[in-house]
């Protein structure tokens, strides 16, 4: 069952997940799992604005921009290649502050401390733009907004779309919560695109 | 050169008309007999212990500009004469050197010193002196060129080979004897120019000499008559200096992309900022607030008493139509972001994409410097590519049909769903390590585990391997 607002399955009342979703600007976010770069993806997908991106030169994996072509148009997006993680969040610090660029994705590799997350934050507040860190799993800092922890799942029946698990972790200012979500590229209009959907049946 | 003399004979050679002809030689290359325009071929039949070098005709032009730029310290009018001369015009500045006779000697001392041969003539008309200085070096005295000038071939007039040749022929040899024969004649069979040329020698025809216009300079000083130690005082030195520099900058239409603020240290030690920015710029309300960072970073010692700032680099910036439509204000604001991230991490490394022509993963997309760069909407996309490429992790796998089970990452994983096989073939033209292995048929492999991966088999050499991950 599709919908907009708050739903129930299984007799438990969910939480809408638009009061998390689309990320809350003027903050820094946190994702993890294996579904996180498609997370950030879809996130900038529904902004549609230019945005940076910042990832450390070393790793041997790269973004794909004609994957990415499905969410938003690579063109939008600059890429900010660095030595360190010092040096990442630094560059994420100075272009969070400025607010030319509203979004900011940072992918990390090394645990997040309270200073520096707190300093991301506001830096965020202060240009009005959002943040939004890529991390492994419980490396994240407790100055974060949000947390989400976010994994594809298997659906059997549906290959055109992309089913995900997305948890809501950690939430300053709400209930925690998890959703299915489904990603259908394919859909002209782009608020379409996302949908919450019931949890596959096993 | 410098460094390697060369003693005995050696020429420069420059490829022309389809031969190596030698373009410049020594003094004992030309008692040898070789001459300029000759075949190098001959050259060497005729000296066997001639040397050689390829001639750099840029690198040439550019010394032959920096000569020109230091003979204006004997006159403001310098200009360029074929490809190894200059033309000065010292009418009214010989007296500042003592006289011509001295100004030749100070001339000739200093390039001989910095190891140039030269041939300077001198004369009343720039036709007099160009014949003195190729031709047997000498002063023509004033208001009679003709006395320095008779005994000289008809070849230092400035004419073609061909009317030499044909002059010679008709056993006029010297400038003496052309003076003296009859005109009509002469302007029937060799056209005007021949006589333009005599009368411009002579002086009876004016010529001026063309010199060339100074580039203009972008870099302004301030010296201070007492040293400045505090940020603000630093700042506001440097706003002064950047609206000169600015106004200069925005007079010519051109905007800098390299700033460089040299702070000179009572103690001398100088203090180099250098601005390298996203976009060319003539702004200097927009350059300012990127100069902070640098200027906070300076160490002031006991105080800096000059302030330099010079634009490296610049870049033509054409009119751009104003509107009120315009939405300059965001790019403006993400430029000046830019220079600020690339002061940090070099500007190079804030990067964009930019779409490439190729099916090969890897190669259809390319990364450009985002601030040497323009964005392209050109994306294409006709099959499911991962968000996240990596270089190929073999797994274990048999047969053209993806692996039922496999590890990967030590992860068990269980295939749910596999589309596929798309083929790709390796670009034959390109050297690519990694497509040695032959073709592959890439398949997008869902996982039970929830895992969406992209998976390609070598059926020319049979192995799997995972190469990205979908969302």
């Amino acid at each position: 069952m599709e919908t907009g607002c708050g739903f129930i399955y299984g007799g438990v009342m969910r939480t809408d997940i638009a009061l998390s979703f689309p990320l809350k600007r003027a903050c820094v976010h946190e994702v993890c799992g294996n579904g996180a770069l498609g997370f950030s993806a879809i996130c900038a997908a529904l902004a549609r604005e230019q945005m940076l991106w910042i990832r450390e030169r070393w790793r041997s994996d790269v973004v794909n921009p004609v994957g990415l072509a499905a969410y938003l148009d690579p063109a939008l997006i600059l890429l900010a290649q660095v030595v360190s993680q010092a040096e990442a969040l630094a560059v994420a610090e100075e272009a969070l502050r400025d607010g030319a660029v509203p979004l900011v994705v940072i992918e990390l590799t090394r645990p997040l401390n309270l200073t520096a997350g707190r300093r991301l934050q506001l830096a965020a507040q202060a240009g009005k733009t959002t943040g939004l860190c890529i991390l492994p799993e419980g490396m994240g800092s407790h100055a974060a907004t949000t947390r989400w922890r976010c994994s594809s799942v298997f659906d059997s029946q549906d290959a055109d779309s992309t089913l995900m698990h997305w948890e809501l972790i950690k939430n300053k200012s709400g209930t925690l919560c998890d959703w299915y979500v489904r990603w259908t590229p394919t859909k002209p209009n782009p608020a379409d695109r996302l949908a919450v959907v019931s949890p596959p049946r096993q | 050169m410098r460094r390697r003399a060369v003693a005995g004979p050696f020429a420069i050679t420059i490829k022309e008309k389809n031969a190596d002809r030698i373009y410049c030689l020594n003094a004992e290359a030309e008692q040898a007999g070789l001459c300029r325009g000759m075949p190098f071929s001959d050259a060497r039949a005729f000296c066997c212990e001639l040397e050689s070098r390829v001639a750099n005709t840029y690198a040439d032009h550019h010394m032959l500009l920096m000569l020109r730029r230091w003979a204006l310290r004997y006159c403001p009018w310098v200009g360029l004469e074929g490809h190894d001369g200059l033309t000065l015009d010292v009418t009214g500045s010989a007296h500042l050197f003592g006289g011509e006779a001295l100004l030749l000697a100070d001339l000739r001392g200093r390039l001989a010193r910095a190891g140039f041969s030269v041939c300077v003539g001198l004369g009343d008309t720039r036709g007099a002196a160009w014949a003195l200085a190729r031709h047997g070096e000498g002063v023509a005295p004033p208001n009679q060129p003709l006395e320095a000038l008779s005994q000289l071939p008809v070849a230092a007039l400035r004419i073609e080979t061909k009317t030499d040749v044909a002059l010679q022929r008709l056993g006029l040899r010297t400038i003496g004897a052309l003076v003296n024969a009859a005109r009509p004649p002469l302007a029937r069979r060799f056209g005007k120019d021949l006589l333009m040329r005599l009368d411009q020698a002579l002086g009876v025809q004016p010529e001026e000499i063309t010199p060339l216009a100074e580039p203009p300079q972008y870099a302004v000083r301030m010296t201070l008559p007492e040293p400045i130690g505090f940020y603000a005082d630093v700042m506001a030195g440097t706003e002064r200096l950047l609206a000169q520099l600015c106004a200069k900058l925005a007079a010519h239409d051109v905007g800098a992309r390299v700033l460089c603020l040299s702070l000179r240290r009572v103690d001398g030690a100088p203090q180099d900022i250098e601005l390298r920015l996203a976009r060319p710029l003539q702004d200097a309300a927009r350059i300012l607030p990127l100069f902070q960072r640098g200027i906070g970073a300076v160490d002031a010692g006991f105080g800096i008493d000059q302030l330099r700032l010079s634009a490296r680099s610049i870049e033509k910036i054409p009119a751009q139509q104003l509107s009120h439509m315009a939405s300059s204000g965001r790019k403006d604001q993400l430029d000046d972001l830019l220079t600020r991230l690339g002061a940090r991490i070099g500007l190079e490394n804030i990067q964009r994409f930019l779409p490439a022509d190729s099916h090969i993963p890897e190669r259809g997309f390319i990364l450009a410097a985002a601030a040497f760069s323009e964005p392209s909407q050109a994306w294409t996309r006709t099959q499911p590519r991962p968000l996240c490429l990596f270089s190929p992790e073999a797994i274990v796998g048999h047969g053209p049909n993806p692996p039922k089970r496999f590890r990967w990452r030590r992860m068990l994983l269980t295939t749910g769903r596999a589309v596929g096989p798309e083929r790709i073939m390796p670009e034959w033209w390109l050297e690519d390590e990694n497509w040695r292995s032959g073709l592959r048929d890439y398949w997008c492999v869902d996982t039970c585990e929830g895992r969406r991966l992209w998976l390609f088999y070598t059926p020319q050499n049979p192995a799997w391997f995972v190469q990205g991950e979908f969302a």
